[in-house]
C-alpha cells in the first residue's frame, strides 16, 4: 500500500473545521426550533429567534456562526495500519493554520505566561489531540471548536463513593444553576463519571460529541440522563439565563469504572453553538465527511 | 418597551430604560473586553489621555472575528463575550468614563449594578453567540486602537445601525434580570437538592 498524501489530511481536517464552524449539525438546530415553539415568554422567545436567524444567515454568508471558534481539539481514532500516520499531526496543525486565515477563525490562542496571542490558533499542545488507535487503515477525525463560554463553567468534584448517584444528580444540577446564563444556554450536558480526575473530563467532553437523539445504549443510565433534563430545565433559567422553558437541549452521561476509593464527576458545557464535524480518510485515500 | 436610541446617550436616556426594555442602538459603540478594561483604568490612574471620548457612549464586551480587505477592516463575527470576568473594572469605567451602556451577556454582578444606579447607565445583552447577526448591523470599522493586544482584545471602535435587539438586565434602579431568575432557580430546586 503506498503513501496518502499528507495535503488529503489537511484539506479533509480544514474541510471539517470549516464544516463545523459554520454549519450546526441537525440535531441542534431541530432541538433549537422545537425550543423556539416551546417558550411562552417574550424575552426567551427573542433569545431563541435571535439564535434561529444567526444559524440561518451564517449558513447563507458562510461565516463561523459564533466569532469564537474556540481552542482547536481534535479526536483521532486512526487504524493501526492507517497509511499516513506519521502526518497526521502536522497536517492538523497546518490546517488550523489555514483555516485561522482563510475560514477565518479568531485567533485564541494566548501563552499563559507572556499573554502573547500566537495568531493562528496554534501553540504548545494547541490545537490538541486526543488519541485513539484502532484496527484497521482508515483515519476517523473529530473536530469540536469549543468557545470559551462554555468551557469557563465546567465542574469537576471527587465525590466519595458514599454520595452515590444521587450525589453525583445533586453535583450536576448546582453546577447548572452556578452556570446560570453564562455558557449561552440552552446548553448541552455533558457528563463523565469515574475513571479517575482526568478519565472523567474526558469523557464529559466526549460525551458532548454525541448527537441529542441519541440517549445512552444502557437503560439505567438512558433514563437519568431524560430524568436530569427534565429536572434541569425546571430551573426555569432559560435562554441565556434570561427565564424561561429551555435551559438544556440534553444530557449527555458517560462513565468509565471507578477506583473502590473514589467518585469523580465532570461536567462540561456546551454552548447552543455545539460545534462539531468529523469525516474518515481511507486507505487508498479517498475520504468522506460526515453529515453531522 | 421598546426604544430606538443614538450615542452618545444621555443620563435621561439611561435612566428611561427598566429591565425586560429593548433597544436598538445607532451611531458608535466601542469593543473592550478584559485586557482593555485593565488598560483603561491603568491610564487613567496615570493621569493619562485614552485614545477616544466614552463620555455617553456604550462598550461591548466583544471580540471580533475580523478580516482585512485592502486595508479596510471588515467584521465577519461579533457576538457579545461573557461579562462578569469585566466585573473586577465596570465600576470604575462607568464612574471615571461616563458610559451610558455596557452590552455583553450572562449578567454582570453588584458592583456593576451599584455604578448603573449611581451614574446613570444600565447593562444590556445581545443574545450570545449570535454574532453574523451582530455584524450585520456594523455598518464599518471607524478605527481600532491597542492591536498590540491580540485581535479580541484590541479596542474596535464600530459604526452600528439598529443593533439589537439588547434587553435591558441591570437599569438605574437596581433590578437584574438575572437575579431574579436565579433567585427562582434556587428555590425550585432546594427540596432536589437537600
Ligand atoms: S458560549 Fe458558545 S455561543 Fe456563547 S459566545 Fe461562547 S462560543 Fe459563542
Amino acid at each position: 500500500m503506498g503513501m496518502i498524501d499528507p495535503k488529503v489530511i489537511e484539506n479533509v481536517c480544514i474541510e471539517i473545521i470549516r464544516k463545523a464552524v459554520i454549519y450546526l449539525p441537525d440535531d441542534v438546530k431541530n432541538a433549537l426550533k422545537t425550543a423556539y415553539d416551546n417558550e411562552v415568554s417574550d424575552v426567551a422567545k427573542a433569545q431563541l429567534k435571535a439564535i434561529l436567524d444567526n444559524v440561518k444567515l451564517a449558513e447563507s454568508i458562510e461565516a463561523p456562526v459564533c466569532q469564537d471558534t474556540g481552542i482547536i481539539t481534535f479526536f483521532v481514532e486512526v487504524g493501526a495500519s492507517f497509511p499516513g500516520i506519521n502526518y497526521i499531526e502536522k497536517s492538523i496543525i497546518n490546517a488550523t493554520r489555514t483555516a485561522t486565515s482563510k475560514i477565518p477563525l479568531r485567533p485564541n490562542a494566548v501563552h499563559p505566561f507572556t499573554n502573547k496571542n500566537s495568531g493562528d490558533n496554534t501553540g504548545h499542545f494547541i490545537p490538541y489531540i486526543h488519541w485513539n488507535i484502532v484496527d484497521g487503515d482508515s483515519l476517523k477525525l473529530t473536530v469540536m471548536p469549543k468557545g470559551g463560554g462554555s468551557e469557563n463553567v465546567c465542574k469537576f468534584k471527587m465525590l466519595t463513593p458514599a454520595d452515590g448517584i444521587d450525589g453525583v444528580k445533586k453535583f450536576i444540577i448546582n453546577s447548572v444553576l452556578e452556570a446560570n446564563g453564562m455558557p449561552c444556554p440552552p446548553t448541552i450536558v455533558g457528563v463523565g463519571i469515574g475513571g479517575g480526575a482526568d478519565i472523567s473530563m474526558v469523557l464529559a467532553k466526549k460525551a458532548l460529541l454525541r448527537p441529542l437523539n441519541k440517549r445512552s445504549p444502557e437503560s439505567q443510565i438512558a433514563k437519568m440522563e431524560m430524568e436530569l433534563y427534565n429536572i434541569l430545565n425546571e430551573t426555569g433559567i432559560g435562554p441565556m439565563g434570561l427565564g424561561g422553558r429551555t435551559t438544556v437541549l440534553g444530557v449527555n452521561i458517560e462513565y468509565a469504572h471507578r477506583h473502590i476509593a473514589s467518585l469523580p464527576v465532570a461536567v462540561a458545557f456546551n454552548c447552543w453553538a455545539a460545534r462539531r464535524a468529523s469525516a474518515v480518510v481511507y486507505g487508498d485515500g479517498a475520504y468522506k465527511v460526515y453529515g453531522d | 418597551m421598546e426604544y430606538k436610541f443614538k450615542t452618545p446617550l444621555s443620563e435621561s436616556d439611561a435612566r428611561t430604560l427598566r429591565i425586560n426594555d429593548i433597544v436598538y442602538l445607532t451611531g458608535t459603540i466601542y469593543t473592550a473586553r478584559d485586557q482593555a478594561h485593565k488598560r483603561i483604568l491603568e491610564i487613567i490612574s496615570r493621569g493619562d489621555i485614552l485614545p477616544i471620548d466614552f463620555r455617553g457612549m456604550a462598550i461591548y464586551h466583544c471580540g471580533p472575528i475580523v478580516k482585512k480587505i485592502n486595508d479596510e477592516w471588515i467584521v465577519v463575527a461579533a457576538g457579545p463575550t461573557t461579562s462578569t470576568r469585566m466585573e473586577l473594572y465596570e465600576y470604575d469605567v462607568i464612574r471615571t468614563l461616563g458610559v451610558r451602556m455596557v452590552i455583553g451577556k450572562g449578567g454582570m454582578g453588584l458592583r456593576t449594578a451599584e455604578a448603573c444606579k449611581a451614574y446613570g447607565a444600565v447593562y444590556a445583552e445581545f443574545t450570545g453567540g449570535a454574532a453574523v447577526l451582530a455584524a450585520q448591523s456594523i455598518r464599518r470599522v471607524k478605527g481600532v486602537e491597542w492591536l498590540d493586544l491580540g485581535v479580541p482584545e484590541a479596542l474596535w471602535i464600530l459604526e452600528v445601525e439598529n443593533f439589537g435587539p439588547l434587553t435591558v438586565v441591570i437599569d438605574s434602579y437596581g433590578a437584574n434580570i438575572h437575579e431574579n431568575v436565579n433567585k427562582k432557580a434556587y428555590e425550585k430546586m432546594s427540596s432536589i437538592l437537600k
